[in-house]
């Protein structure tokens, strides 16, 4: 009850608030001239120091990117990207060689990230219950990694991936595009040309990180396009886990966002990764908003190996993102734990793929979607077990809540065996809330308002119970938020 | 390949009621649709995992009056029937067909003699469920076999059913393909037409000869007026040189109910497609199958259910077995449409995996967009339950013949969504004769010997 009452409160609280990290910051800004060609690859590859071989794979990228398709296959609906019409480079200026500490980080950009929620002053966060390390992105770059020296003693890398090219070239140069190739998709091709920036991790054997790690995604500049890669990389018998939050200002035209995150557990390892996506969603007529084309991967290339992804979708005006793990390793585990909200005029295309190439791997996808307002939702979903994967495991489990008449919720579910010995169980439903479950709250004196938070929390806690406890609660009221002027 | 080499300008001009200008003008037109849209191919998300490879290499030619003369000794079929209509190789057989005693009120017919007949009431009937233009979106898209059925129709039979009459009696078509020289292709046209409250049982069965290599390539069209009631039963027994499409469309009317089940146990390529309409409130579809493969056999079901209008419900079970190297297709799509309350849908498929060259691909879809809705689908796949094979291991049965009986069971599951009693008993006896047959016998049973006779 707490909970939900807490939920009530804050749907309350934020009435005609909506979006609160809709603002924008003035900062002054570096820019690439706005458009796409060679030159602007060479541009942002001398931006950043790139070795030689990394300009020479961004430009096969590029090359590979202007000859490939649109994906079109998502049952997303909007007018043809036009790629000259972003900047896809843009920094905040720095005086100087840039910030040698935190204490040098323009205190404009702090006081950005402070309003975000995101304290990036060590000492604040050292008040708080748990330490989380933080990579803060602004727009194109990297502008603070926070707790850097107490992840260094035990060995961890936890650094902008520009930085991680000059300290540990042979590690990034080994696992970039690993997991996710080159030409995988038109999105993460565009990707693998102009990355600018992103979180890059590396734990060594053994070492169970000492806290959680977190990157700070925000858009702030008008026309820009954020193009960050994630790359993390357990090594033996090691532990991370791993949040990312996300949001942009409130403005009228579609901004782009390809990301890639690419993940590696070896033998015994594991990762969690948690997501709270929260972009800005695009106003009530769909105006506006962020094009979130995500490709999320994950090899669990060892023996034991696990990896874990949680997402709460709840921005965007388009969403089009499907994590995934490829379980290569014997005995390895793939989970995928999903809330997507909808609402107004957004479009989600979000799932998973598990494939299953080791014996006894085991995965696990729980997906709740919410529909709302005019908002379309698809939960598209494969799983694959190759004829190698013995005793594999799947269980999916995918629900739909519709909210009102004019929205849609769709669930394409891909299921291929080729293996006897794999056991594959799928259930998915659609409804709407249920007017017995209403009745029966109604009548023990709950108002209306707070029923429908209680059945939709319930509906969420399978993967809310997921989360790392702040973005549990942070989640939580996000679901409500999300919500908004569509339920009671 | 693009295309088949026997369409051309004339292809229509010999096939039967040629001459008719509205036939004339709808094999024409499905000839250019055709020639526009070529065989589907994997590129298409509804023909995703099924390739019409048997077309690509073999030249097929129309099936030869000749060819529909094969000696056929014993015509299988059920006891009991009110009527039957047997095809050869496409061609009428009036010598096995039993048309003499029907009820009045009924029509049931060869396409060939309606077309003589009453040519006035195929015009005004047919292409009305299964229209020209191609589904809309959203459906199992482009229609290229549909398409190539209308430039071809050459065979095919017609089931009218007059306002209130009700057909106790089962009636049967019966497809017999195989024994030709050369690869031929047919393609049968049905059109079935049920006025309001008429009820009637259909089983159709498709059986092969394994001589003689086929594509046969099927367009059924079915209409129920309000508060109709229709069984449609149908077994796929093609040979293992048999490539098998059919294409149904169906429009379910008020208060209308459309129960149909396909037992799929042979051809080399096999793909059923059933687009069906709950196009009034209280209509009803329960749209069931169960398939058995082995070899390299290929068997493909897809559907897609529209739920128009609010206040329908409809019910999907497909259950199969596969053994060796076969492979098995489910595609099931639920639609619900805008404002469709109260829509109620249930789509479930089990597979059974015996080998491990064996593969499943399921895609059991939901697309909604009605709030006020319960839809839910369920899919499944792995082995036989290995403790109640212990369970019955342990009871003193043999390996074969427990593994016999599971597999029974489980597909006995998906029978007991036939209604009719004597075609639950008929299919359930052709369940049976496709397990190993060996296991019946006393002293055959252990798993070694099995191996050995394999």
């Amino acid at each position: 009850m707490a909970a939900t009452a807490e939920t009530v409160e804050q749907v309350k609280s934020i009435a005609g608030e909506k979006y609160k990290y809709g603002f924008v910051t003035d900062i002054e800004s570096d820019k690439a001239p706005k458009g796409l060609s060679e030159d602007i690859v060479r541009f942002i590859s001398a931006k950043k120091n790139d070795p030689e071989w990394l300009l020479e794979w961004r430009l096969k990228a590029y090359r590979r990117w202007l000859e490939m398709p649109e994906p079109k296959w998502a049952k997303v609906d909007f007018p043809a990207i036009n790629y000259q019409d972003y900047h896809y480079y843009s920094a905040p200026k720095q005086k100087g060689d840039g910030p040698k500490s935190l204490d040098e980080v323009d205190p404009q950009l702090l006081e950005t990230y402070k309003k975000l929620g995101i304290p990036l002053h060590e000492q604040e966060m050292l008040a708080g219950v748990q330490n989380i390390a933080v990579d803060a992105v602004f727009d194109s770059v990297s502008v603070a990694t926070t707790f850097r020296k107490q992840l260094e003693k035990v060995g961890v890398i936890f650094c902008p991936i520009s930085e991680a090219l000059e300290r540990c070239p042979d590690l990034v140069r080994k696992y970039l595009g690993s997991v996710v190739p080159v030409a995988d998709n038109k999105h993460a091709c565009l990707n693998a040309a102009v990355f600018t920036d992103g979180s890059f991790v590396y734990i060594p054997p053994g070492v169970r990180c000492p806290m959680e790690l977190s990157t700070y995604f925000r858009i702030n500049e008008m026309n820009t396009g954020q193009f960050e890669r994630t790359l993390i990389i357990a090594d033996k018998g090691s532990y991370v886990s791993y949040l990312e939050g996300c949001t942009a200002p409130m403005r009228d035209e579609n901004q782009l966002h390809a990301a890639v995150v690419e993940l590696v557990a070896l033998d015994d390892a594991e990762i969690k990764y948690s997501t709270v996506q929260n972009w800005y969603p695009g106003d009530e007529n769909g105006k506006g908003g962020i094009y979130n084309f995500v490709t999320k991967r994950g090899a669990c290339r060892g023996k034991n190996s696990k990896i874990s992804w949680t997402q709460v979708e709840t921005g965007s005006a388009i969403t089009w993102k499907y994590p995934s793990c490829i379980l290569q390793g014997d005995n390895s585990v793939g989970e995928f734990y999903s809330i997507a909200i909808t609402n107004n005029a957004q479009q989600a295309d979000t799932g998973t793929k598990m494939i299953h190439l080791g014996k006894n791997t085991r995965s696990k996808i729980i997906s709740k979607g919410i529909s709302a307002g005019k908002a379309d939702q698809t939960y598209r979903g494969l799983v694959k077990i190759s004829a190698k994967a013995e005793g594999a495991r799947n269980y999916t489990q995918c629900d739909s809540l519709l909210i009102g008449d004019t929205c849609g919720a769709h669930t394409v579910p891909y299921i291929e065996s080729k293996n006897k010995k794999a056991i594959i169980e799928h259930e998915a439903t659609t409804s709407s809330i249920s007017e017995d479950q209403l009745f029966y709250l109604r009548q023990r004196g709950i108002s209306q308002e707070n029923a429908v938070a209680l059945v939709v929390n319930g509906f969420c806690r399978d993967v809310l119970q997921q989360l790392p406890m702040e973005f549990a609660v942070e989640a939580q009221k996000l679901v409500a938020i999300s919500l908004e002027g569509s339920v009671g | 390949m693009a295309d088949i080499g026997f369409i051309d300008e004339s292809s229509g001009r010999t096939l039967p009621g040629a001459g008719l200008g509205w036939l004339d003008a709808k094999r024409d037109a499905g000839r250019a649709r055709f020639g526009a849209l070529g065989l589907p191919t994997p590129k298409l998300e509804s023909w995703k995992y099924t390739r019409l490879r048997p077309l690509d290499d073999t030249k097929f030619a129309p099936v030869s009056d000749a060819a529909g003369e094969a000696k056929i000794d014993k015509v299988p079929g059920l006891s009991g029937s009110a009527a039957k209509i047997v095809f050869v190789n496409g061609r009428l057989r009036t010598d096995l067909s039993k048309l003499d005693d029907l009820p009045d009120g009924v029509r049931f017919a060869s396409l060939e003699t309606m077309l003589a007949e009453d040519p006035a009431w195929l015009e005004a009937n047919m292409g009305k469920v299964a229209g020209d233009a191609p589904v809309r979106a959203g459906g199992t898209g482009e229609q290229a076999m549909l398409a190539l059925n209308e430039a071809m129709m050459d065979s095919g039979f017609i089931l009218h059913v007059a306002k209130g009459v009700a057909l106790k009696a089962p009636l049967e078509v019966i497809y017999i393909g195989g024994l030709t020289d050369d690869a031929v292709a047919y393609f049968p046209r049905n059109l079935i037409v049920l006025e309001e409250n008429a009820q009637a049982t259909l089983v159709k069965q498709h059986i092969g000869h394994s001589v003689g290599e086929y594509f046969a390539n099927a367009v059924t069209e079915i209409s129920l007026k309000q508060g109709a009631n229709f069984k449609h039963y149908k077994l796929q027994a093609e040979s293992i040189y048999a490539t098998h499409v059919t294409t149904l469309h169906a429009d379910i009317a008020r208060d209308a109910t459309y129960e149909s089940f396909q037992l799929s146990i042979g051809g080399l390529l096999s793909r059923s497609e059933s687009n069906i309409t709950l196009s009034g409130e209280g209509a009803h579809a329960g749209v069931h199958g169960a398939y058995m493969m082995r070899g390299k056999e290929h068997c493909d079901n897809t559907t897609f259910i529209d739920m128009a209008v609010p206040h329908t419900t409809c019910n999907q079970v497909f259950k199969g077995v596969l053994d060796d190297e076969s492979r098995a297709v489910f595609q099931g799509k639920i639609y619900v449409a805008r404002d469709a309350q109260k829509a109620d849908g249930r789509m479930l498929n089990k597979t059974l995996l015996l080998s491990n060259g064996a593969e499943i691909d399921t895609k059991p879809e939901l697309e909604i967009y009605a709030d006020d809705v319960q839809c839910a689908h369920g899919a499944t796949t792995g082995q036989l339950d290995e403790t109640a094979l212990f369970y019955l291991r342990s009871r003193g049965i043999p390996e074969a013949l427990a593994r016999n009986m599971l597999v029974q069971s489980f597909l006995g599951d998906a029978l007991e969504e036939i209604s009719d009693e004597a075609v639950r008993e008929a299919f359930m006896v052709h369940v049976l004769h496709w397990l190993p047959a060996h296991c019946y016998r006393a002293g055959e049973w252990t798993s070694d010997q099995l191996e050995e006779r394999a």
